[in-house]
């Protein structure tokens, strides 16, 4: 009987080198991720356990991202005492300004997100990861307390679903499609203790960014977990990053599987997920007309230079609708300097849009972009639901980037194909 | 005998960005946690709850985000504990971390009413509501171990000492 790529990553992180579906494994992860608004709590446990010495400093790694920039004097003390901590710890990784950005975009760039590896970290969203070949799990603060102290920490290996991705995606059909099509089949806990895992030919047409868009919400059907296979487009990203931890796994031709489901990326269309859950996903016709007050193309996968390119070449040369605020939030430092190589916030600003130093932002109504009552937004994040991104009477519609621009030029939810014939991925 | 509380109840899929909504995660302490519990949802439940209340809701509570402040501001505000049909891994284990004790009991859930009366046996997981007794789910062996420590603090405490 053989294994899944879950199971293998897991198991060369115990100690015995063995781990099976549904035991439960004490595991040594290569990467601990703190951020500032869990990273307060952890530092807290990491006192009352009374710990002098981290288990490995060179694993931890810091980033201030929720209330970056500080929105104000209780944030600044936040992200203060992360760095207080890192300082008095000796811990070299923390990143607040210069080379930096959403934690889980920005992992990947440092090198700290590779084939086979396995990271954990106190944000839900740590199964981005997966992209890369690597399990990111999300854990609360004490866990992670835990981790930091001792190097270890207990889990049950979840069993996997199996997505098999044939075919190629159409015009405007994204990763972010992708994953939004496969959480209104099987439900915000379709995957509920369980590992996603996608392979097939159809990976090979989709990039990295948009792999990230949809390991990044997995968590959204309740996935514990999510691994992509390795291929040349991974092999390629991390010879410029630099990964070297681990190998990279594949799944033995007969891992178990609770299911095995084929997508074919050919049949999808963009979709739109109306709030309040990820997994009301819906044609953009069924929505179209709908007006909104606020386009935000941004967060830890869909802040990626793909997604900035998508929305410039919807927005080049347009204005952007009155009334309708749209903030450009890029995820890291470097896609935000590559998209100023590109030209793309040139193109921002001219139609009329903002663009946000990289934050976690108004994804998790912290800042920059909350919504007001009555107010609807549409939104390349993860959630939408009840309240997420400001009032509790707010929406969110969420959606890929080139339906999310298309709403800023006519201020009500629109299909980008009525923008321009000329406009969407190239389709052979 | 226990003396009988009041049971709040909620539906399936409660996220934890209901109980505690994002702009609230600069802040980490109970005292300043505590007021919001449940805020995207009712405003006023953590003026109405009463210490040693008990939250009672349907499947994959705590969904969502893995904001352990969600946890903490529920266990700050008096409530005992919560019973649920499941639980969404990440919450599960952040409340068992802080000792917010936290059981699977679908025949519980399916039986109450919000607002009615129950009595509690911590250590067993054992209820009674309208005379009717129930019984949650035991804990997994490994999971039992950091509840009997009082939580994750204690437990990894303990564990440096004895190395």
């Amino acid at each position: 009987m053989g294994f899944t790529m879950t199971e293998k990553i897991y198991a060369t992180h115990t100690k015995a080198g063995y781990a099976q579906a549904g035991e439960i494994v004490v595991l040594t992860p290569d990467v601990v991720l703190l951020n500032d608004t869990s990273g307060s709590i952890t530092v807290e446990q990491l006192k009352k356990m009374g710990v002098q010495n981290l288990y490995d400093s060179e694993k931890v790694v810091l980033v201030a991202d929720h209330f970056s920039p500080p929105k104000d004097v209780t944030s600044a003390q936040s992200i203060g005492l992360l760095r207080n901590f890192g300082k008095k710890f000796g811990i070299k990784n923390f990143y607040e300004s210069g080379r930096y950005g959403i934690e889980h975009a920005l992992l990947p760039e440092l090198g700290k997100v590779g084939p086979g590896g396995l990271i954990f970290g106190a944000d839900s969203h740590t199964c981005t990861a997966g992209a890369l070949n690597a399990c990111g799990v999300g854990f609360g603060s004490t866990d992670l307390a835990g981790v930091i102290a001792t190097g270890e920490l207990w889990v049950k290996v979840p069993a996997a679903i199996r997505i098999e991705l044939v075919g190629k995606p159409g015009r405007f059909v994204t990763g972010k499609d992708v994953i939004l099509s496969l959480i209104a089949d099987i439900g915000v806990d379709g995957a509920l203790n369980a590992a996603l895992e996608f392979g097939g030919p159809g990976l090979a047409n989709l990039n990295i960014d948009e792999r990230m868009a949809i390991a990044n919400m997995a968590v959204e059907a309740g996935a514990d977990t999510c691994v992509f296979e390795c291929d040349e487009q991974v092999l390629r990203y991390i010879s410029q990053t630099g990964w070297k931890v681990r190998q990279a796994v594949e799944p033995d031709h007969d891992a178990v599987y609770l299911e095995r489901r084929v997508i074919n990326l050919e049949r999808l269309e963009p979709l739109i997920a109306a709030p309040p859950s990820p997994a009301n996903g819906v044609s953009v016709a069924s929505v179209a007309g709908i007006t909104v007050n606020q386009v935000y193309i941004g967060n830890c996968a869909n802040g990626t230079i793909t997604d900035l390119r998508q929305a410039a070449q919807i927005l080049k040369g347009q204005s952007i609708a009155p009334e309708v605020r749209v903030i450009v939030v890029p995820a890291t430092s470097a896609i935000y300097q590559q998209a100023a190589r590109e030209g793309l916030l040139e193109i921002f600003a001219a139609a009329g849009a903002g663009v946000s130093l990289p934050t976690c932002g108004a994804c998790f109504g912290g800042h920059m972009g909350i919504l007001a009552a009555g107010e609807i937004a549409i939104s390349t994040t993860n959630r939408n639901f009840k309240g997420r991104m400001g009032h509790a009477d707010s929406k969110v519609y969420l959606a890929n980037a080139w339906v999310a621009a298309a709403a800023a030029i006519t201020g009500t939810i629109t299909d980008p194909a009525t923008i321009g014939a000329h406009l969407g991925r190239e389709v052979s | 005998m226990q003396p009988q509380t009041t049971i709040h109840l909620f539906g399936d899929h409660i996220d934890t960005d209901v109980i505690l909504p994002g702009k609230y995660l600069n802040l980490y302490t109970p005292e300043d946690l505590g007021p919001h519990c449940m805020e995207g949802l009712d405003p006023t439940f953590s003026t109405r709850v009463q210490v040693g209340d008990v939250i009672v809701a349907g499947k994959n509570f705590g969904t969502g985000s893995s904001r352990e402040h969600a946890a903490i501001a529920i266990k700050s505000i008096g409530i005992a504990c919560i019973v649920a049909d499941s639980f969404a891994r990440i919450f599960y284990r952040n409340a068992i971390n802080i000792g917010l004790p936290v059981f699977e009991c679908p025949e519980l859930v399916a039986a109450v009413k919000n607002g009615d009366r129950v009595t509690v046996e911590l250590a067993q997981g054992v209820f009674k509501v309208k005379g009717v007794h129930f019984q949650a789910k035991p804990f997994p062996p490994y999971v039992q171990g950091i509840i009997e420590a009082g939580g994750l603090v204690p437990f990894v405490r303990t564990q440096l000492l004895k190395n």
